[in-house]
């Protein structure tokens, strides 16, 4: 088995998901399949191969560098990006107090 | 009266156009067969009074002797991974549940400019990581198609777009976006005996769909005929300049170029897809492809593309890494699920919110993304996967040196009972074996019908052309659809 159940928690911990011991358990079997399955990508020689970075060849743009160059993705939209938020006070998303 | 509901895009532009019936009564017929139909658990939300609206504004126009659009009057299933605004967009996750976007997706927008109209949110695989539309958090999706044995086993649609190919062929749509990373417009189009085209990367905008993996992420049409997709394709592509990587190229009318003649081209079978123990109806099907694309005048030509066995570890390795950095926004502040325990601080609410709003697979999928991507192993994994996709797009350019199109099954198997592959992740993936190629290469890409299996469920071939030329693929396809004579129907049960 390539990942054991303290290597899944590790990994749990770094995404950020809460899991509890039964999920461990059954977690690192499958994690273990699918990367003991993936390790045959080692068989490939890669060794004058540059790695893909972009699928099709496009250039990078800049935009204008103007005020709200699409109203879109522009400014003065505070209240539509509060929107969703779960909890939003005075005009900012509010979290759990992070500093004692 | 011909029943409406039949109909597909261009016969009801064309109808609507010339008034032979009002969009409205397109879409009223449409609504119906919607909420019709739970029991197919195709859409998650359904918007009659959109479809409704949007019917009325072309019938205004009409009216008054103005242009319709290339959609005008087609009513549509849009599938919730495409922001609409105004209308709950979930990405079929309990994390997005209740989100409300306040801008519409690029793509949708350019449908609702040519004229369309919503019929509602589609149900999908959550955040389109599944093969089956077993992983949405709403439920299931359940194929119209039935094994003739008459346990009526309800059967996968396919995945990731599962509610968009139940839809469109259970005649609750007439057409459908979908989205491909890995296969999820082909396959499902596959198990439902509908056509659905993946094109370029690039042709259209990702801006305002959810983001799985950014690299792969392709929208596209999903519709009864390759006519259908080519209308709806051109309405839905075109440059963005809020997609970085957005192409800047015209759109070509696919529509008015298409020709089912294909004298002079040279379609390519890859040697490597033929593999041991491949479904002999689905071999069987591939050489009757052949015929048939052989019939409209192309030469069948041997090729080799042999990184294809490497092309779905690497995607496996690809996608995830992408999709656990993607997915790094669910955190419970912004937008979405908050799950805040009495007392709790930051740190635990991010790993509460997402443990409690993500599935087991999109779960699975972050993990080993974060794995693949952590300290020490980032070179052995990703770098040696993106080094192995660059081997798999070289292999597709040396291949165009000998022939125009490729012709492949789309799928190994037919469609399956829900429940069935559950408990054998890799065998789930293994769906996408003969897609996931294209797409590693960004290349356009469709499945069409081609016929039944022994057990009358449908069965689709896919084409794969080289970059930009969606209009040789669905040549092709056109090709096939014109000497398959695909005509059969899910017999209604629900």
């Amino acid at each position: 088995m390539s990942i054991d159940r303290a290597t899944v928690a590790k990994i749990a911990s770094l995404s950020r998901i809460k899991m509890s011991d039964e999920e461990l358990d059954t977690m690192a079997p499958e994690l273990s399949q699918i990367l003991d399955w993936v390790e045959q990508l080692g068989e490939v020689d890669t060794s004058n191969v540059e790695p893909m970075t972009a699928v099709i060849p496009n250039k990078l743009r800049l935009r204008d560098d103007v005020v709200d160059a699409d109203p879109k993705t522009g400014g003065d939209r505070r209240d539509d990006v509060l929107a969703n938020a779960p909890a939003a006070e005075h005009g900012f998303f509010a979290v759990p107090k992070v500093i004692e | 009266m011909t029943d409406l509901t039949t109909l597909g895009i261009k016969a009801i532009r064309d109808g609507v156009k010339a008034g032979d019936f009002t969009a409205r009564e397109v879409a009223e017929g449409f609504n119906a067969n919607v909420a019709a139909a739970e029991a197919l658990n195709a859409f998650i939300v359904a918007t009659p009074d959109h479809a409704l609206s949007a019917a009325d504004a072309i019938d205004a126009k009409r009216a008054k002797g103005e242009e319709l659009g290339a959609m005008g009057g087609v009513p549509i299933g849009m599938k919730d991974l495409f922001a609409t605004k105004g209308v709950q967009t979930t990405a079929a996750s309990h994390i997005l549940e209740g989100f409300t976007p306040e801008y519409e997706s690029t793509v949708s927008q350019n449908l609702w400019d040519a004229g369309a109209g919503m019929l509602g949110k589609l149900n999908l695989d959550q955040f389109a990581m599944g093969s089956s539309n077993e992983t949405s958090y709403f439920g299931n999706v359940t194929s119209p198609w039935r094994r003739p044995d008459g346990a009526n086993t309800p059967m996968s649609p396919g995945g990731s777009s599962g509610g968009s190919s139940t839809a469109v062929s259970a005649r609750l749509a007439p057409a459908a976006t979908g989205t491909d990373t890995g296969g999820s417009i082909r396959q499902p189009a596959a198990f439902t005996g509908i056509t659905g085209v993946k094109p370029t990367y690039g042709r259209c905008s990702r801006w305002g769909v959810v983001a799985f993996a950014s690299s792969l992420d392709q929208a596209g049409p999903m519709a009864q005929d390759v006519t259908d997709c080519a209308i709806m394709l051109g309405a839905m592509a075109g440059f963005d300049p809020k997609d970085t990587t957005s192409l800047d190229m015209p759109v070509p009318d696919w529509e008015g170029a298409l020709s089912d003649g294909l004298s002079g081209k040279k379609v390519g079978i890859p040697r490597e897809y033929r593999m041991d123990g491949m479904d002999a109806e689905i071999e069987a099907s591939w050489d009757r492809g052949k015929e048939m694309l052989r019939d409209a005048g192309a030469e069948i030509v041997d090729i080799s593309l042999p990184h294809t066995k490497y092309a779905l570890p690497a995607y496996y390795i690809i996608a995830p890494a992408e999709a656990s950095s993607n997915l790094a926004r669910y955190d419970g502040v912004r937008y979405g699920l908050r799950d805040l325990p009495d007392g709790a601080g930051l740190q635990d609410m991010y790993a509460e919110t997402r443990a409690a709003g993500f599935g087991d697979e999109v779960k699975r999928r972050i993990l080993i993304g974060t794995y693949v991507l952590s300290a020490g192993f980032y070179d052995a994994y990703y770098n040696q996967a993106q080094k192995v996709r660059a081997l798999v797009a070289q292999d597709f350019e040396k291949a165009w040196a000998q022939c125009d199109i490729i012709l492949a099954p789309t799928t190994p198997s037919a469609s399956f009972g829900l429940g069935e592959k559950d408990d054998d992740p890799i065998g789930m993936y293994l769906n996408d074996v003969f897609a996931v190629p294209a797409s590693l290469a960004g290349l356009p890409a469709m499945s069409v019908p081609c016929g039944v299996n022994s057990e009358g469920l449908p069965l689709g071939l896919q084409l794969v052309g080289k970059a930009f030329d969606e209009q040789g693929v669905m040549n092709a396809g056109l090709a096939i659809e014109n000497r398959a004579g695909f005509t059969q129907r899910a017999e209604k049960w629900w």
